[in-house]
């Protein structure tokens, strides 16, 4: 059977993409762990292409993982931060981002604090210069697809079927555009994804995109088979969203205990950056089942698959080197 | 000029069944309505199918003088008032100056004189700059000629201060138009709260805000007496408090946009900003109770709260874009096509909704065709279709929620005081 190609597409969202696009990512991201862990990481096979990291966010994780994924192999990788562009003279996002695709970009990287930010990067155009693919690497609340794809797989790493399992997010499912990006990505491949958190942060409308939200926590770990702890804002207690970071932590933070209601080898999971001993308990950030970092490790896996499938379509890595 | 409009369905507000027969004008004053006038010495103008109304007025507008004329200035909004068949319009205070005094109020009205191609009412600010602190000199406004007052774009937050706001407003026998949103739970949002924005991830602008501050101003109107207007009512619940309120007979009104009888929150699910506004699009049970509270008489006129902005300004990812739509060139043929050509709507009770009862609000002569009125017209081709392109509106703003979309159902020509403004659809004056 022919192999659908990604070549030109845009990732926006994963609900773009059906089950079978999203397999063949996460495939293609197998083949780029195996790069990554051979002793030569470096290929050519982005040689030529350009990729802009366009973020208007703080971000340790996403933009340097963007940045070796290109630069892995073999693209020209350059990043713009707000703070250090003509942004800050009061440049437009339509501009900036035309500004950026006259110069023959193949890719832009874009984070924003605005929900569809990255809708708006794809529709902006002129007369004269088209934006190239677009990669959404974060968009306010809404998505943030490639950190979806990793947690896919992940999960499959610690060797976890994602069909029939119970995937659970917990903590501040409001304003997480990692649990709206993760319901899509891991419903799409027939996991039952449940949320759970204060009432106020874990919206019941979300069952909607095919969520069960859970009214325990005990309800929620019980038989779980990955736990995704998101992290919760020191800011949101002030928006009246909880009380304090004790009471939270008390109520809703992962622990050893409660962890040992999932199951058994249940896959401990964190987009990042942690705050140990609120969301999470120190212990458990470090335990056999916590893969957070081995996240981290699969993001640049999966960034790389992303960058190659869209911009050359994905061909034979043979011979790569 | 002598114009006879000949053999036009005349449509009166309110009645079911429309008069075929000729309308003459003369002077700018209707002279016959119905039966067959006398062409000598008259512009002849051939209403075969079409409808022969008192021309329409929208009383929630934003034609942005003075101050930001980059949105929109009289000029081109009274100009795309006359293009959607539109012959008066009631401008609303939030402009830069703020009309909050009668040197302003009187300084748009002779710009609108002068500018204007279709006539224009003024509505006075309630609050001095639109703060909700200090009262505007609301005597002097009306003695300048204000209709009636209104934050709008701002819902006065101190319970205490819009009584007394009510009170005066009472006093001087004027009515205040509310923009009932409840700041503390809306002013975040970008759009209706529901499933639509929980996926998109974007912070909603919930219902119940804008019902808290409808049941709130509607107390408020049974403890003073004066006549509250409740603007673009978007939520059904509101309806439902406004219907209540009407029965136990406190001194209410309400309009509702053409954009929300026409769009739900679906349209939204792109972020596209052209669809963001303040009330928001809400959802389609929203939409069906705002349909159904028009048909029973709770809400008594369509508007359009024409709010342009720069087209930089809605070019912007959406949680950046202002809140707020072109609309006096659609908002006839939205209704037509939502309400006309799907059964629900007469011709008579489009003219009443867009044409007597805003007359009526307002206190200005018009809504009327029979002898002795200003010969204020709107001729409409029900049939003709029209797909609609912001760039080619006479308004500044690109930007329409309707782009691309064949509505049915159109003006062909305008009249205002006797002289034609719009003829299939090019604007004359």
């Amino acid at each position: 059977m022919k192999q659908m190609s990604l070549q030109g597409r845009s990732v926006l969202g994963l609900s773009d993409f059906s089950e079978s696009e999203i397999e063949r990512i996460l495939e293609m991201a197998g083949q780029m762990k195996s790069i990554l862990s051979s002793g030569h990481k470096k290929t050519d096979l982005l040689r030529g292409k350009s990729v802009v990291n366009l973020f208007s966010e703080a971000s340790t994780r996403t933009r340097s993982s963007f940045e070796l994924a290109g630069k892995y192999l073999g693209a020209d990788v350059i990043n713009i931060t707000k703070s250090g562009s003509s942004m800050t003279k009061g440049e437009s996002m339509r501009d900036t981002l035309l500004t950026l695709s006259a110069m023959g970009t193949d890719a832009i990287v874009i984070r924003d604090s605005s929900e569809g930010a990255a809708f708006f990067a794809k529709q902006t155009s002129s007369p004269w210069v088209k934006v190239p693919v677009v990669l959404n690497a974060g968009d306010g609340a809404h998505a943030h697809p490639s950190q979806a794809l990793l947690d896919l797989f992940t999960v499959r790493q610690a060797g976890k079927k994602i069909r029939g399992m119970k995937y659970v997010i917990l903590g501040d499912i409001l304003h997480s555009r990692v649990a709206r990006s993760d319901i899509v990505g891991f419903t799409a491949l027939g996991a039952e994804v449940h949320l759970c958190g204060p009432r106020t942060l874990v919206p019941r409308e979300l069952e909607s995109m095919g969520a069960v939200v859970d009214s325990s926590l005990e309800e929620a770990l019980q038989g779980a088979g990955a736990v995704n702890v998101l992290r919760i804002q020191l800011e949101r207690a002030a928006g009246g969203f909880f009380p304090t970071l004790r009471e939270y932590s008390r109520l809703f933070g992962l622990t050893e205990e409660r962890l040992a209601l999932a199951e058994k080898d249940a896959v401990v999971l964190h987009p990042g950056p942690m705050n140990r001993g609120i969301e999470i308990s120190y212990d458990t950030a470090y335990n056999r089942q916590s893969m957070i970092q081995e996240e981290v490790r699969n993001g640049v896996a999966v960034r790389m698959a992303l960058l190659y499938l869209t911009l050359t379509g994905g061909g034979d890595l043979e011979n790569c080197h | 000029m002598r114009i006879v409009i000949k053999n036009g369905q005349i449509v009166i507000p309110g009645e079911k069944e429309t008069v075929r027969g000729d309308l003459a004008v003369e002077n700018g004053l209707v002279i016959s309505a119905g039966g067959t006038a006398d062409t000598e010495n008259s512009e002849v103008i051939d209403a075969e199918g079409k409808w022969v109304l008192p021309g329409l007025i929208d009383m929630h507008v934003h034609l942005r003088e003075p101050g930001q004329e980059a949105k929109e200035d009289i000029r081109t909004g009274t100009m795309a008032a006359a293009a959607g068949g539109i012959t008066r319009v009631a401008t609303m205070a939030n402009t830069s100056p703020v009309i909050d005094c009668a040197a302003v109020l009187r300084d748009v009205l002779q710009r609108a004189e002068s500018e204007g191609a279709v006539k224009v009412s003024v509505i006075g600010a309630v609050s001095k700059n639109l703060e909700g602190k200090r009262l505007s000199e609301m005597g002097d406004l009306a003695e300048a000629g204000a209709v009636a007052y209104s934050d709008d774009g701002h819902y006065i937050e101190n319970a205490d201060f819009m009584r007394r706001a009510m009170e005066y407003a009472d006093m001087l026998g004027k009515m205040i138009i509310d923009h009932a949103e409840d700041r503390t739970m809306c002013a975040a949002g970008h759009m209706n709260e529901g499933t639509v924005s929980y996926e998109l991830g974007v912070t909603g602008r919930p219902a119940a805000g804008e019902d808290i501050a409808v049941a709130r101003d509607l107390i408020l109107s049974e403890l003073t007496g004066c006549h509250i207007h409740i603007a673009h009512v978007s939520s059904g619940k509101s309806v439902a408090l406004i219907r209540q309120a009407k029965k136990k007979g406190i001194h209410v009104t309400a309009e509702v946009t053409a954009q929300h009888l026409f769009f739900n929150d679906s349209y939204l699910k792109n972020y596209d900003t052209r669809f963001k506004m303040a009330p928001p699009i809400r959802t389609e049970e929203d939409r069906q109770a705002l349909i159904q509270g028009l048909l029973d008489g709770t809400l008594d006129a369509v508007v359009t709260d024409h709010a342009p902005h720069a087209n930089e300004e809605k070019d912007a990812p959406f949680c950046c874009a202002p809140n707020g739509m072109a609309g006096l060139e659609t908002s006839l043929p939205a209704v037509m096509t939502a309400l006309y050509h799907t059964g629900k709507i007469s011709a008579g009770q489009i003219a009443q909704v867009m044409s007597s009862a805003p007359a009526a609000l307002l206190g200005v002569r018009g809504g009327c065709l029979k002898p002795g009125y200003p010969a204020d017209i709107t001729v409409i081709d029900p049939e003709r279709t029209w797909t609609v392109r912001g760039s080619g509106l006479y308004t500044k703003s690109l930007f329409t929620p309707f782009e691309g979309i064949t509505l049915k159902g159109r003006a062909v020509m305008t009249i205002v005081d006797g002289r034609i403004v719009m003829r299939e659809g090019k604007v004359l004056a």
